[in-house]
């Protein structure tokens, strides 16, 4: 076990948070629960990237009087990562509850199990 | 061109017989051995009525979960292993946190010549103050490029699933969920009416300022979209159809999409970089200064508003 | 500032669980937007204000209207199913 465990808090945050969302994506059975639980993880992912681009007493990466230095900014990529994920995660939220509102169209019920029996009596 | 051939002439050629057997349809028997002539198995009704209420419950009783024993096995057995499976890749992923180097140290491997780069030419390059907005909109231009694609793709994909015809919006417009909900809430439509307006300009604000201050195409985009979104809950479809309706909506989707196409095209025939930009820089701080930045923020956030309302609108009636 | 960071991130990881162990449905997306401002108010404590705006609006905002909506259409199909069915009928064996 490396000695950074304590120090890296946030990250640990972000993993056992990752792994919440993964439990829930695995277990639930409501599909509306299985949604939150992916978007759980999204986040928990871009917590993790954030605190990679954090330094200690840098500020935010806006150029103030006319400071060029890299020391006074905290580090700007993961900050830009990021930025595409929470808009593409929001696209795959919305065509996963459109897809659930079919489902539910057809069987009138949000069980995933439920859905996967009639689709084996069904015979496909 | 191509022409279709006769049914009896494909029937001669190697293709026929190739994807004959491929697929399983070819009788290996006939012709090769001697056999009695063939008939056809006659079938009642009543038999194969019979067979099928037989196949339909053999399949009821294999997968009838309460008497099944070996099934409820298998439904614990399946509970408990993957729970233990989620706690094990829990505990992998924390003992490699542990590894990792410090957060916050400025020493970081992570912390590296490309930072440094962006931080310092940052600035004499692109000429935008906001040095995040600047690397996405010129040092990366392609990877915003690709996201916005993918707003428009996941636009498109629902509403494959969830448009209607028109005219089933206007038979449902009345008989909808909106009978089980006060029509014209008087507090909604007033606070609208003051928040709306609020929310609109700040949007505009946080696009056209996205490269001195922070914010940028998305967040300005999101929000321009959130506000119609409440304009629509509080005061109905019909007023908000008058001034933003599916044809505004293809128009302004399809312009903003082809606008940065074009621009990403001019980046990528001239050297991937974007670097020097046709357009001048200006004096960093002013509102016209940044370079392509300013129109292709403008871009990304009508497209992002765009998406967000035409989201709420499908999941809502089925129709822009 | 490290304290209010613990603080904020233990109550992340509550409401996280208390996503999962709760029976109503409406419940648990109420406390998936509360967790989403918590997140946005830890990016600002990590010095990125981009992504604190942009979660704010989006993961506060639009994806928490798109569940609500959803479950609304899933609760009043559930009342007048007839009427959803009678106008899936003709619908029903192209769809799968």
């Amino acid at each position: 076990m490396g000695g950074n465990l304590v120090q890296n808090y946030g990250e640990v945050v972000a993993m056992v948070l990752f792994g919440i969302g993964f439990t829930n994506l695995l277990l639930q059975k409501n599909m509306i629960k299985k949604i939150i639980g992916l978007n759980i993880m999204d986040t928990a992912v871009y917590l993790f990237l954030a605190e990679k681009g954090y330094i200690t007493g840098h500020i935010a990466p806006i150029i103030k009087n006319g400071d060029f230095s890299p020391d006074t900014y905290i580090n700007p990529v993961p900050s830009g990562l990021v930025l595409t994920g929470i808009v593409v995660s929001v696209s795959v939220t919305a065509l996963m509850l459109s897809l659930t509102i079919r489902l539910y169209r057809r069987y009138h019920t949000l069980d995933l199990d439920e859905i996967s029996t009639r689709l084996k009596k069904e015979g496909r | 061109m191509s022409r279709i051939r006769d049914q009896k002439k494909y029937e001669k050629t190697f293709a026929f017989h190739f994807f004959r057997w491929l697929s399983g349809e070819k009788d290996m028997y006939v012709g090769n051995m001697e056999m009695k002539p063939q008939r056809e198995p006659e079938e009642t009704e009543e038999s194969i009525e019979e067979r099928m209420k037989d196949h339909q419950q053999v399949l009821a009783e294999v997968y009838d979960q309460t008497k099944n024993k070996e099934l409820l096995l298998f439904e614990k057995a399946y509970k408990f292993l993957s729970i233990l499976f989620c706690l094990a890749l829990v505990a992998i992923l924390i003992v490699t946190v542990s590894y990792l180097p410090r957060v916050g140290n400025a020493a970081n491997p992570d912390n590296n010549i490309v930072s440094e780069t962006y931080i310092k030419e940052g600035l004499r390059d692109t000429g935008a103050v906001n040095i995040v907005t600047g690397m996405i909109l010129s040092y990366r231009a392609f990877d915003t490029f690709g996201e916005t694609n993918v707003l428009f793709i996941a636009t498109c994909c629902v509403m494959i699933l969830l448009m209607v015809d028109e005219d089933k919006i206007k038979e449902n417009a009345d008989s909808n969920d909106r009978d089980f909900e006060p029509k014209n809430d008087v507090i909604l439509q007033k606070a609208a009416s003051i928040l709306v307006p609020i929310v609109f300009l700040f949007g505009i604000y946080v696009i056209l300022n996205g490269h001195l201050s922070p914010g940028g195409g998305f967040s300005g985009g999101a929000m321009i979209g959130a506000g119609l979104i409440l304009y629509v809950a509080a005061f109905g479809f019909n007023k908000t159809e008058k001034f933003f309706n599916e044809k505004v909506y293809t128009v302004v989707k399809v312009t903003a999409l082809v606008c940065y196409g074009c621009i990403v095209a001019y980046y990528f025939l001239t050297g991937a970089n974007g670097l020097p930009c046709l357009v001048p820089l200006g004096e960093p701080g002013k509102i016209l200064s940044g370079g392509i930045t300013l129109p292709i923020n403008i871009f990304v956030g009508s497209e992002v508003a765009c998406t967000m309302y035409a989201f709420y609108a499908l999941f809502r009636r089925g129709g822009l | 500032m490290n304290i209010f960071n613990m603080i904020l991130l233990g109550f992340l990881v509550v409401c996280a669980i208390s996503v999962s162990f709760s029976k109503n449905l409406l419940n648990s997306i109420l406390i998936y937007m509360s967790y989403s401002l918590v997140m946005s108010l830890i990016w600002i404590l990590l010095e990125s204000p981009d992504l604190a705006i942009t979660e704010a609006a989006v993961g506060a905002g639009v994806t928490s209207v798109l569940f609500f909506v959803t479950l609304k259409k899933i609760r009043a199909m559930q009342d007048d199913g007839d009427r959803e069915e009678s106008h899936e009928q003709d619908q029903g064996p192209e769809e799968v």
